[in-house]
């Protein structure tokens, strides 16, 4: 697909522009549009972050509550990019290696999330666990604590995050076949070995593209989890939560300091997609 | 799906344990849950369910987000589409920057986004404080969340667009140059419409991402009751007062609404895969 467009000439080039004055306008109007309603926002984040000084940024961070924060999330973010990474990579291996009836639509009810408002995420595990919920008189009784806790935390956060690893892993292994694998077994090796030694090296971009996608939404996400944490403080906040407290509170170079190291994280996210794309666009198959 | 293509697919092992752990998983965290919500929603009769809806204030909750989420996506389409036709017909300095960061309302958490949107939008704000000389206020006012919604779409229209017009075949651009038509009705009357389905699609994505959007929508918004009070701060505020069967029954009604926008996405993406020759 790439040749035709590399090997265009400029002759044929000249048919398939506008006038100069339309292009320059068209580039200044996307420009224009992507600075404001992209570029500012990221600019203001770090503006007001260090607004005060390093000083008072670095302070702002080291607060106790900004340190059980950042634990908080981080410890979030690894229980569900595990459990969804283990559960991509089985879903993956089901849906792409196997043919079966209704796989269209299994794909749909793993895609779900992706189309539920993450307040409404949240609520599903409120209706499940909470006081006035199916199972909130057997769980007071037996004093186990999900809402309002880390469980419904991390319960929320794998909720919307689900989708990520098996729809990075889906199409890249419907794409490879089976032969490989194939190969493998009828020489001997058991399906352990085959995935490991077979898959898994052929998998490795787009599993680390899927867990890339998955962390970045798991630390930052907000609507569902503040509809389960129960916004106790030093306790249930992660660093979405701890921004919009400290935000309310007017405590803006704090909250702009919390902010700021969750745009990081979207930066480094955003610049490793770029990468992985590249490293993914290579492996694939030509006409993709 | 490249069903039966590679031929025979049971010779691996392990589609059992797979298919079993897949579905026990899915059902565990996806769709007991989801199930949990439509049966809470049973326990209401219809009439307790019906009130609650068209009660004041949920009626403009749900104005408010389906009617703003719409126009944004509107916004999206056009910008979209001018942003999709410069990253990929033009060269510029700093295009492979602007098309990179296309994806940040994807990647950046939606408190951050509303925080940094709230502040450049307040009436102190390097925005707000220009716009605010024009009589235009935009933080704690509809406008900001339609600004909000606006933010939250960008990428959707883009990334569907972004490939289908990379693809498009040159050979029908040139042959409806050679065969006279100006540069106009090439675009119009060749090019747009095999863009159709994708712009579609980038629409009703970001029109539904929009309509459940939170994060980045309340810290502009004002929230004011019947004014700037989305449906997901409502279901919040329901929520918070204990009063699960309101906060259901919106739920139930939004959570209808996106899975229609979800089906009519694919349905275009079927019309998408008939229309287009493969090669």
């Amino acid at each position: 697909m790439n040749q035709p467009q590399v090997s265009m000439s400029t002759a044929r080039e000249d048919l398939r522009t506008e006038p100069k004055i339309i292009r320059v306008v068209i580039i200044a109007i996307a420009v224009t549009f992507l600075t404001v309603f992209v570029v500012l926002p990221l600019v203001v984040v770090f503006t007001q972050a260090f607004s005060k000084g390093i000083g008072a940024f670095f302070a702002a961070l080291s607060e106790p509550e900004a340190l059980s924060a950042i634990k908080l999330t981080l410890m979030v973010a690894a229980i569900s990019v595990g459990l969804n990474l283990a559960f991509g990579v089985i879903a993956a291996w089901a849906i792409a290696k196997f043919d079966f009836r209704g796989k269209t639509f299994l794909i749909s009810l793993i895609d779900l999330p992706f189309s539920v408002s993450p307040v409404i995420s949240g609520l599903v595990f409120v209706l499940l666990f909470g006081a006035q919920g199916f199972l909130g008189p057997w769980l007071q009784a037996n004093d186990v604590h999900i809402l309002f806790a880390v469980p419904g935390i991390a319960l929320a956060t794998i909720f919307v995050t689900f989708p990520f690893v098996a729809r990075a892993l889906i199409p890249l292994m419907q794409e490879q076949g089976t032969q490989e694998e194939e190969a493998a077994i009828s020489l001997g090796a058991s399906g352990l070995q085959t995935f490991f030694r077979v898959t898994l090296p052929n998998i490795k971009w787009g599993v680390l593209y899927g867990v890339l996608l998955c962390n970045a939404r798991a630390m930052g996400e907000f609507g569902a989890v503040s509809v389960v944490s129960g916004h106790i403080r030093g306790e249930t906040n992660t660093m979405p939560l701890l921004v919009e407290i400290l935000y309310n509170e007017y405590q803006f170079v704090a909250a702009f300091a919390i902010a700021s190291l969750l745009a990081m994280l979207a930066l480094i996210t955003l610049v490793a997609k770029t990468i992985l794309e590249r490293h993914l666009d290579e492996g694939q198959l030509p006409g993709d | 799906m490249s069903r039966g293509e590679a031929g025979p697919r049971s010779s691996l092992p392990g589609f059992g344990l797979t298919m079993g752990l897949t579905l026990t998983w899915l059902s565990v965290i996806i769709l007991i849950p989801l199930a949990g919500l439509f049966l809470k929603s049973f326990e209401l009769s219809f009439d307790q369910f019906w009130s609650i809806l068209t009660s004041r204030r949920t009626l403009n909750a749900l104005k408010i987000s389906f009617g703003l989420a719409f126009a944004a996506a509107i916004v999206n389409l056009v910008m979209g589409t001018i942003i999709v036709w410069a990253l990929v017909r033009y060269r510029f300095p700093g295009r492979r920057i602007f098309d990179a960061i296309v994806d940040v309302p994807f990647a950046l958490p939606t408190a951050v986004a509303g925080v940094a949107l709230t502040s450049l939008f307040a009436e102190k704000g390097w925005l707000g404080a220009p716009l605010a000389e024009l009589g235009i206020k935009v933080a704690f006012t509809p406008l900001g969340i339609f600004v909000a919604m606006i933010f939250i779409g960008i990428p959707f229209v883009v990334r569907t667009v972004q490939p289908v017009l990379i693809d498009l075949d040159a050979e029908i651009e040139e042959a409806a140059a050679s065969l006279g038509a100006n540069r106009w009705n090439t675009v119009s009357r060749v090019i747009l419409p095999s863009l159709v389905p994708a712009l579609l699609t980038g629409f009703a994505l970001a029109f539904a991402r929009a309509v459940g959007e939170y994060g980045s929508v309340i810290f502009i918004a004002g929230n004011l009751p019947n004014v700037s009070e989305i449906a997901p701060l409502l279901i919040v505020i329901r929520l918070s007062e204990f009063r699960y069967a309101d906060a259901t029954a919106i739920a139930v009604v939004m959570l209808v609404a996106s899975f229609l926008i979800i089906f009519a996405v694919n349905r275009l993406q079927r019309w998408a895969q008939t229309r287009t020759p493969a090669y």
